[in-house]
């Protein structure tokens, strides 16, 4: 069981979660993520032996459909959205990977 | 222009019916609306973006027309700003959607303008449906109308602002852990959030997918009922979307309660509520036993557990569905020289502070050493939170509790503390953790002019129950009449 959150930790989840955090930041989320799961720490005291978990609310279960392959969003109009597109190529382009 | 456009506050199907009776034309109607949201909404602030020119066009199509379009025909209604509407903006509140224009429509959007409603514009909201007050929208707050130092209520406060000060009949909002009820309390209208399944997410941008649900605002009930009616339905773009029958939710003068059983959880309600709101309360429910309905005191167990789960579960989605704002597609895109930096650096100049702490905080949970402890612990308590209702629910046909503890909170009150701003939704995260519909509908004043609201949670698919009772209250009660103070 987790006790203390520390600024470690806190770095490690940023980077998980792709996000670029200033040192003031570090120890904002540090101190009120911690006060957050302690708060939190309120659901651990609760005994749940053999309780199966709720990940849906839906009791039916998704609906299924037959998968028919149908016309989807027009290129042009998807790329008028992307930050840096080649449109006339009809390419996505990010910076250099390799 | 007619005496009918020039009340603001005429309801959804007051109008319909003149424009029906060619009383007054669709076109009327939306200059009226957008006449008024150019005159009063500066200092209110509940839209993101104004649709004039589209909303003239589609209202001009509508009295073109040989027979109303639909139930809603040429009735302005306000959407979030998080529902996808084909060529306008959906910022979602965000700076990453600062320029985002929706290429195509959300089903609700496509539902209303079936049914004949015209779309005028889009509402402030906290950043992805997250907050309590629209202070997290990067482009709000929007302002109480009742009293403009005092929060909307959020996420989807500009929604409940246009509709309480007349900017619109009707709004669309999406409901979390109780962002339309929420703002529907603090605002003085009717707020209803479906049945998990009830209403097609599709176009609705996703915070937290197990939760999330579109649902109206509207100053009367019969009006809610009439927009809900408009959107619900199954969707083979939504696998979540149920395919029940959309029954009429409120039948014509169904007012009738003799007989129903209403529940109220008093230990859940000992602590922490306002004075003004227990009172407000306790006289409502006074008031549905007078029209004939019996109250007794139930137990949900679980229900002091519902604030830790939900920011849980919620965070724990949320940090999933938000991985896609990577700058590549669509949105902001930072400068980077390196593929990782541009995401980081894309995510950290796009989100805000409450944004990054849920993020943060669902990452957390759901990471290697942490998930058992956390987020599955969080989804077993949420299955006896729903169990909790279910029990309840075999003696009871509706579950009674205020909408929220206090009356509207002052704007700048809460932002400084995360944990505070979360308490605001105690009375509104379980209905939604259990996938059950419910409403707030205007129950009083606090001392100092503030709405309250009455919260109505009931079983799951019987909306009508809950549009019954409320329904009923509103005629037996004089909140529904009385508007704000503005313009």
């Amino acid at each position: 069981m987790p006790s203390k959150l520390t600024r470690e930790e806190v770095l490690r989840v940023a980077r998980l979660a792709h996000l670029e955090l200033s040192e003031s930041d570090v120890d904002t989320f540090t101190q009120q993520l911690a006060d957050i799961l302690a708060y939190a720490s309120e659901v651990q005291q609760i005994e749940t032996t053999g309780v199966a978990p709720t990940s849906h609310a839906l009791a039916a279960g998704p609906m299924w459909r037959d998968d028919r392959p149908e016309p989807s969003l027009d290129r042009d109009t998807v790329l008028k959205n992307a930050p840096d597109a080649r449109r006339d190529a009809g390419l996505f382009r990010v910076p250099k990977v390799l | 222009m007619t005496a009918g456009a020039s009340d603001p506050f005429l309801t959804a199907a007051a109008l319909r019916a003149a424009i029906a009776a060619r009383e007054l034309s669709a076109e009327d109607a939306c200059r009226a609306a957008l006449d008024r949201i150019a005159a009063i909404d500066g200092p209110l602030h509940a839209f993101q973006h104004v649709a004039a020119d589209r909303a003239i066009a589609r209202a001009r199509e509508l009295d073109r027309l040989a027979s109303p379009a639909g139930p809603l025909h040429g009735v302005p209604v306000a959407l979030k700003d998080n529902i996808a509407v084909n060529g306008l903006v959906a910022t979602a509140g965000s700076r990453v959607l600062e320029r985002y224009v929706a290429a195509f429509d959300a089903t609700v959007t496509a539902r209303l303008e079936q049914a004949g409603a015209v779309i005028i514009g889009k509402t402030i909201c906290d950043e992805f449906a997250m907050g309590s007050s629209t202070e997290n929208s990067a482009y709000g707050p929007s302002h109480n109308p009742w009293a403009l130092d005092r929060a909307p209520g959020g996420s989807s406060g500009g929604s409940a602002v246009a509709v309480a000060a007349g900017l619109a009949p009707l709004a669309l909002g999406s409901d979390t852990g109780g962002s339309i009820r929420q703002p529907a309390a603090f605002c003085g209208v009717v707020g209803v959030k479906p049945t998990y399944g009830r209403v097609s997410r599709f176009g609705l941008i996703a915070f937290a997918s197990s939760l999330d649900q579109i649902g109206p605002f509207a100053r009367t009930v019969e009006d809610a009922a009439l927009c809900l009616e408009a959107i619900s339905g199954a969707d083979r773009r939504d696998a979540t979307a149920a395919p029940r029958e959309v029954p009429r939710f409120l039948a014509d003068g169904a007012r009738d309660v003799r007989g129903l059983r209403i529940g109220v959880p008093e230990r859940v309600l000992a602590s922490g509520v306002d004075a003004d709101v227990r009172r407000a309360f306790d006289d409502s429910v006074r008031t549905l036993e007078r029209l004939g309905a019996t109250v007794r005191s139930i137990d949900l167990p679980h229900s002091h557990a519902g604030i830790p789960v939900y920011y849980l579960v919620a965070t724990a989605e949320a940090s999933s569905n938000l991985a896609r704002y990577d700058g590549v597609r669509y949105g902001l895109r930072a400068d980077a020289a390196s593929l990782d930096a541009m995401y980081d650096r894309t995510r950290s100049a796009g989100f805000g502070a409450e944004v990054k702490r849920r993020i943060m905080l669902g990452t957390y949970v759901l990471s290697a050493g942490y998930y058992d402890a956390y987020y599955l612990k969080a989804q077993q308590v949420r299955t006896l939170i729903r169990r909790d209702f279910e029990i309840a629910f075999a003696d009871v046909d509706a579950v009674a509790m205020p909408t929220t503890p206090t009356p509207a909170f002052r704007l700048g009150e809460k932002t400084a503390d995360p944990l505070q701003m979360y308490l605001a939704d105690i009375f509104t995260v379980t209905a939604p953790l259990a996938g059950l519909p419910a409403l707030s509908v205007p129950c009083g004043f606090s001392s100092d002019q503030l709405p309250i609201g009455l919260q109505l949670i009931g079983r799951a698919w019987d909306e009508a129950t809950l549009f019954r009772l409320a329904a009923a209250y509103e005629h037996a009660t004089p909140w529904h009449g009385m508007h704000p103070p503005v313009g």
